[in-house]
């Protein structure tokens, strides 16, 4: 119960001696299950670095295969033949001359942009579309004018043009060059499965972190400030955070993703942000409150620091470990969570990929018995959560060893 | 008891002020004008004037949080903006479904969560109480998503045991024949999390030194378990499940439009999808005023099962 047994390893290093950050540090290296975690969350993070800058899963929107062709393993099984899949071929010319228009083919870094706003991007030909484009209606999305006889104005020609405009490029492959089997199959489209689920990790890992970042600092902040100063400052905030602990987190969610305009990924960290601090702020007050009161920080008051200096340089790294761990479980919070508001269409947009998205188009995949998408979705998913879910208890007995379960 | 009941009472004010505030704020500033919302893309000035006038919209601020004020005291949240059907009927109807399905789902999934929590602590430090936390760790880790997906899948669309979604007229044929498999499905995803959390309360006991007196008198440990411990461990749980029980009823949001069931949560998420404010402020409000009465209701249950604990 000594005072300073949960210093981390910025204050600990200062000291003589073995630190007791190299003492957790110690404590986690010593317990295999966290070893064996933290590899795992490191060759994730590793992954999303790679797909991020563009050395994996560049190609994860290619149609390289026969839509729903199915994975290496079950080649010993007939090879249904189910045809081109039905939207991209629809309308090749689109695709064609717009593809090598846009900018150069920088991969993942265009990622699910924000302006493909209702109207899908051209993966799915909207039967209407079509119908006007026969009659003559449509304003072309390539910006050709529609011809002036007929009356009708497309509506939403603006937003159809913008939203070709986000399209990423993509490499068209002839029908007949496409593979009839990949390593882990492919789905509708015929992209490959095995690099939708990377470019799919590097989003809703991505977001998650995004989210849980944002969700810290807030709570972190808030709470630093309220339980630092107390008086009116702590009633504010104590006050703000009963009204946003009286709302179910669902509800809260759901209320934000009814009045934010835009759908995105972006939309995404900014919901689960707003709503995710409560947990860390009530922690890192009570954290607060009792540093205030100890005596090095009373030293520190008396040799004249400020209270911004104590407050960041000597009471930080004292709480740093819980905000640590907070951090670590927002994450898994803030993955799960990204997956779900996907699923009900209020995350990532279907130009973009994510495990949400991937379980989305699964769920009618497997009516038709296709279940791969499903299975590489669910296995990555349950691998990175759990392996950062043991990461972060063993995170957490390694820095507070008061804690003995 | 009843002064603390009455201060707690006192303090929800101030707090449900900010409820409203922040649900003002959130739809009225962050949403944009609801005109354009409602009238949508293609409108002219004429209908947004009219709408703005018919909502208010064209008054100062302050007014309208007072109109807004007025809805949420006198429980008139005017019509869905889709639907035009009166809000708070949206809401008593959609009740009994949502009930139907999480009522069961709570006393299941309770008893079940304490069993095995229970069953843990038994053998807890063992090879079986560890292995069976990391599958369930790793069940966690699993969306929820995948369990539904699988379940409907397996359960009744390839075997046919349950009808693969949909909802009755009576209430027997919903509570028999609808029911149980959203049911199953919702108490598959909650053993993990509920067991953990009831395994902790257990293993909070077991130190007590009133347990070692009970071992010490010579009690057998099933006795001391499930006596003992169980009822002192049963208090958090008890708590925990009553100041959960409005969230629960949103909780069941993905099992409602997995198997269409018109519930309370199936339609909060429509409303979502619609921009339909009213239905979506009008959950918002009530379901934090209904979250605190039961958690201070959670706190008073807590003083009357163990009455060592001081409220202040």
């Amino acid at each position: 119960m000594a005072s300073g047994a949960a210093v981390t390893t910025t204050a600990g290093a200062r000291e003589a001696g073995e630190g007791l950050g190299r003492l957790a540090l110690r404590r986690f290296l010593a317990d295999r299950v966290a070893v064996w975690s933290a590899a795992v969350v490191l060759a994730g993070l590793l992954l999303v670095l790679s797909s991020l800058a563009g050395l994996t899963a560049t190609g994860w929107g290619d149609e390289v295969a026969v839509g729903h062709a199915p994975p290496h393993f079950l080649l010993l099984r007939e090879t249904p033949e189910r045809g081109a899949p039905e939207g991209r071929d629809a309308d090749p010319a689109v695709r064609q001359s717009t593809g090598p228009a846009i900018g150069p083919a920088s991969g993942p870094a265009s990622g699910p942009t924000g302006a493909a706003r209702g109207p899908t991007p051209s993966d799915v030909v909207d039967p209407i579309e079509v119908e006007m484009r026969l009659i003559g209606a449509l304003a072309d999305p390539r910006g050709r004018e529609a011809p002036t006889s007929t009356a009708v104005v497309d509506p939403i020609a603006q937003e159809l043009a913008a939203a070709e405009k986000s399209v990423r490029p993509h490499r068209i492959i002839p029908p007949e060059e496409r593979a009839q089997s990949l390593p882990f199959g492919a789905d509708k489209w015929g992209r490959d499965v095995l690099e939708k689920t990377v470019k799919g990790a590097e989003t809703s890992i991505l977001v998650g972190l995004a989210a849980a970042l944002l969700a810290t600092l807030i709570g972190s902040a808030l709470g630093a400030v309220s339980g630092w100063f107390g008086g009116w400052v702590d009633d504010l905030s104590n006050w703000v955070y009963n009204v946003f602990n009286a709302i179910p987190g669902i509800l809260l969610i759901l209320a934000i993703a009814a009045v934010l305009d835009t759908k995105g990924t972006l939309s995404v960290v900014v919901i689960l942000g707003l709503t995710g601090w409560t947990g860390v702020y009530r922690l890192v007050r009570g954290e607060y409150l009792k540093h205030r009161e100890r005596e090095y920080v009373r030293a520190a008051s008396a040799i004249g620091a400020s209270h911004l200096r104590r407050i960041l340089v000597h009471v930080l790294p004292n709480v740093s470990h819980v905000i640590l761990v907070q951090f670590s479980l927002l994450t898994v919070a803030s993955i799960k969570a990204e997956v779900i508001l996907s699923f009900l269409g209020f995350g990532v947009p279907v130009d973009g990929v994510s495990w949400g998205t991937m379980l989305t188009e699964a769920q009618n995949d497997l009516l038709v018995g296709i279940w791969w998408q499903l299975a590489a979705a669910t296995l990555a998913m349950g691998l990175f959560v759990t392996a950062l879910s043991l990461f972060t208890d063993a995170l957490r007995d390694a820095l507070d060893p008061r804690l003995t379960h | 008891m009843t002064a603390y009941a009455v201060r707690r009472l006192w303090q929800m004010i101030p707090t449900m002020a900010g409820v409203i505030l922040l649900v003002f704020f959130l739809f009225n500033w962050v949403g944009g004008d609801p005109a354009y919302v409602l009238a949508g893309l293609f409108s002219s000035q004429e209908q947004i004037a009219s709408i703005r006038r018919e909502l208010g919209l064209d008054e100062a601020l302050h007014v309208q949080l007072l109109i807004f004020l007025r809805q949420v005291l006198s429980f008139d949240f005017g019509n869905s903006w889709t639907t035009s059907e009166p809000v708070s009927r949206i809401f008593a109807t959609r009740l009994p479904a949502s009930l139907t399905v999480v009522g069961p789902l709570l006393i299941i999934e309770t008893i079940v969560g304490v069993v095995f929590a229970v069953a843990l602590a038994w053998v807890r430090g063992t090879w079986v109480d560890r292995s069976v936390m990391v599958l369930f760790t790793m069940g966690m880790s699993v969306s929820i998503l995948v369990f539904i997906i699988l379940g409907q899948y397996l359960l009744a669309y390839r075997l046919g045991w349950f009808p693969v979604q949909g909802w009755g007229e009576s209430f027997g044929t919903n509570a028999l024949v609808y029911a149980p498999l959203p049911i199953l499905l919702g108490l598959i995803v909650s053993i993990a999390p509920n067991t953990r959390l009831f395994r902790s309360f257990v293993i909070d006991e077991i130190d007590q030194d009133y347990v070692r007196t009970a071992r010490a008198k010579g009690l057998s440990e099933a006795r001391v378990l499930f006596v003992h411990v169980l009822r002192n461990a049963l208090i958090p749980v008890i708590t925990f499940v009553v100041s959960n029980l409005p969230g629960l009823l949103l909780g069941a949001f993905l099992l409602e439009r997995f198997f269409g069931i018109p519930g309370i949560g199936r339609e909060i998420i429509l409303a979502v999808e619609r921009s339909d404010f009213p239905v979506i402020k009008a959950a918002t409000v009530y379901v934090a005023l209904a979250t605190m009465i039961f958690n201070l209701i959670g706190d008073l249950l807590y003083r009357v099962a163990d009455p060592r604990i001081q409220l202040r």
